[in-house]
């Protein structure tokens, strides 16, 4: 089945996609970087998207919230648009949290003030509400007695959790991972993996770009397989990691899975 | 079983590394030219220091109403004494220079109360950037609540040299900061008139702007429609900065690595917000050295409206050395015009390095 085939055929169920590709196409000058990506992904579902370097995979996921723009096909992220039209991309970054490869806390802020600061300039929370709230989601992240300091102080996987829960603090309908644990030390990409196995497990829509096979296998409803571009291969995780159709995909999963 | 690991305890430096004597080992006496340098500079000091001691203070003459006075071989500080009120007020009515101390009075207690703690300091900031200046004008310029006119030709000496300064810095860091802003920005018109006002000014020396400013605006300003040259000086004096100043906060701009936009502009914050939030807190803490020599620059580079008739510290104390009873006293003078300019700068200096140490706790970047 084609990818067109499997986005129709999936709306033809009447699930409800919150993502939705469409021809999408996009070039860095002349390097054609996504080439005609058809894929939509419904409310609660958890996708993995791997693939080698240069494959397009994070440019994919940073058109979801216009940090890149796509030139050719539509983008419909909770029905609406991604355009030009900067009113629908800022109420779409609102409601799509995002986590860096490298953490991107914001230096001169404390942890508590990284978690603050969107929901109270964006969302126009009280200070004090949106501290509670905060100190809940550190908590959950298992980081709260760390509040006060700045995140020059934490070690790399305690960032990436308070990155997560700087992502949750503006409470969103969709979490985007973009290679969330390739920056981590081998012993920090456990705690941050648990935080984000935590999260799937409460329902929230997560699109994850990530070569962590074992997190793909427990956690993900589809795991997507991109090579120059394309999406060559999205199988639920069992029959991608079992069966994969493609000898693309089973030449790269013979690499990354045995050595 | 597994044998418990325990990491062995620090210990103390070696004790000759540290103390006045291990100093002076280390930075004066370390090496042949070390010591070579050491010895060289001391033997410098000692040319210079003596001299300028026995000129300024031992054979020096404080008082007297004329050159004629100074009977010592020194330095004569008696003319310093005499003028010091015009170096200080300019031809300010000296009846009425209670108003500019009353001024200064005024700002050092509103900076003052920034150390209190309970104080709202955005609502104190914003009485010391709209209010107080407001105040300060009509208290020198008067014409208000029974205060004598007192018209701009006659501001001058020190009170001039700060004004210039002052306003100079205050208003030229929001627009170095919009222009900056503006150089790096997507919108291409915004972008040009901002890269031709940078690169015009910047072509420009300050002399020349401040003649154009004077001499050339007012011949095309149509008849009777002049303002102030006070303020048409102030305005080329900020234009000027702000442009050295874009370029300084370019610099800092530039140096925030681009993950700090997109965490800002993913967390939904606007232009604005991310700018003002994220971006600009951290770009200008890194060009702070960068924004303290611009200020300094600007500082002394207002001596130069002596080129256009009005007279500042340096304008003042240069005129008062042409007075005939108190010539052969320009060492004296420009010995303490250099005093006010160092000691001004160096404050600056000193306090640009507190905020730079008190904004750097915890402030590491990763």
């Amino acid at each position: 089945m084609t990818n067109t085939n499997m986005a129709r055929a999936q709306l033809e169920k009447g699930e409800e996609a919150i993502i939705e590709f469409n021809d999408v196409n996009k070039w860095y000058g002349d390097f054609h970087v996504l080439k005609n990506i058809n894929f939509s992904i419904k409310k609660g579902e958890r996708i993995v998207v791997c693939g080698p370097s240069g494959s397009g995979k994070s440019t994919m996921i940073r058109c979801i919230n216009r940090l890149e723009e796509h030139q050719k096909g539509t983008i419909l992220v909770d029905g609406v648009e991604m355009n030009n039209n900067l009113k629908n991309i800022e109420a779409i970054r609102r409601d799509v949290g995002m986590v860096f490869q490298h953490f991107n806390l914001f230096p001169h802020l404390t942890i508590l003030e990284n978690l603050t600061l969107a929901p109270i300039w964006v969302r126009k929370i009280p200070k004090k509400q949106a501290e509670e709230m905060a100190m809940h989601y550190l908590e959950r992240v298992k980081i709260a007695n760390q509040a006060l300091k700045y995140p020059g102080q934490l070690s790399g996987g305690q960032q990436q959790r308070v990155a997560i829960a700087r992502g949750l603090c503006m409470q969103p309908r969709i979490m985007l991972f973009d290679e969330p644990t390739s920056a981590l030390d081998p012993e920090m990409i456990k705690e941050v993996l648990d935080v984000m196995v935590q999260l799937a497990e409460e329902g929230m829509t997560m699109v994850c770009v990530t070569h962590e096979m074992g997190f793909a296998k427990t956690v993900a409803d589809r795991v997507v397989f991109m090579d120059a571009g394309e999406i060559v291969e999205a199988n639920e995780p069992h029959a991608f990691f079992d069966n994969p159709q493609h000898d693309r995909t089973q030449m790269f999963l013979s690499q990354i899975l045995n050595h | 079983m597994a044998i418990e690991f325990k990491p062995s305890p620090s210990l103390p430096p070696p004790v000759r590394s540290v103390g006045a004597v291990a100093w002076v080992r280390q930075n004066l006496l370390s090496s042949p030219l070390n010591v070579f340098l050491t010895l060289f500079s001391v033997y410098i000091l000692y040319l210079i220091i003596p001299p300028v001691v026995e000129w300024g203070i031992i054979n020096a003459s404080f008082d007297g109403e004329s050159k004629a006075d100074c009977t010592g071989s020194g330095a004569c500080w008696s003319f310093i004494g005499v003028y010091f009120d015009q170096f200080m007020y300019g031809l300010y009515p000296s009846e009425e220079t209670w108003r500019i101390n009353l001024a200064l009075i005024i700002l050092v207690i509103l900076i003052g109360v920034f150390a209190v703690k309970t104080v709202n300091k955005l609502y104190l900031s914003l009485v010391i950037i709209l209010a107080y200046p407001i105040v300060a004008y009509f208290l020198f310029a008067g014409g208000v609540f029974g205060l004598e006119v007192v018209e701009t030709s006659l501001w001058g000496g020190l009170f001039l040299t700060t004004l210039l300064g002052v306003v100079g810095i205050v208003t030229s860091f929001p627009l170095g900061v919009l222009l900056a802003l503006g150089r790096q920005s997507n919108m291409p018109i915004a972008k040009s008139v901002c890269i031709v006002f940078i690169e015009t000014i910047r072509a420009v020396p300050l002399i020349t702007i401040l003649f154009m400013a004077s001499v050339m605006i007012p011949l095309f300003l149509p008849e009777g429609m002049n303002f102030n040259k006070l303020l048409r000086v102030l305005i080329g004096i900020t234009l000027f900065s702000s442009a050295y100043m874009a370029e300084v906060i370019r610099g800092g701009l530039q140096a925030i690595p681009k993950g700090q936009y997109e965490a800002a502009d993913a967390s939904g914050l606007s232009y604005w917000q991310s700018m003002i939030l994220v971006i600009l807190p951290q770009a200008l803490k890194l060009v702070i050295p960068g924004i303290v020599n611009t200020f300094i620059g600007l500082f002394k580079d207002t001596t130069l409206v002596y080129i256009v008739g009005m007279f500042d510290l340096l304008g003042r104390i240069q005129a008062a050395t042409h007075d005939s009873n108190w010539l052969g006293t320009t060492m004296e003078g420009y010995a303490f015009a250099g005093f006010i300019y160092w000691a001004a700068c160096f404050g600056m200096s000193r306090y640009s390095m507190r905020i730079e140490r008190k904004l750097e706790t915890g402030h590491k970047r990763n």
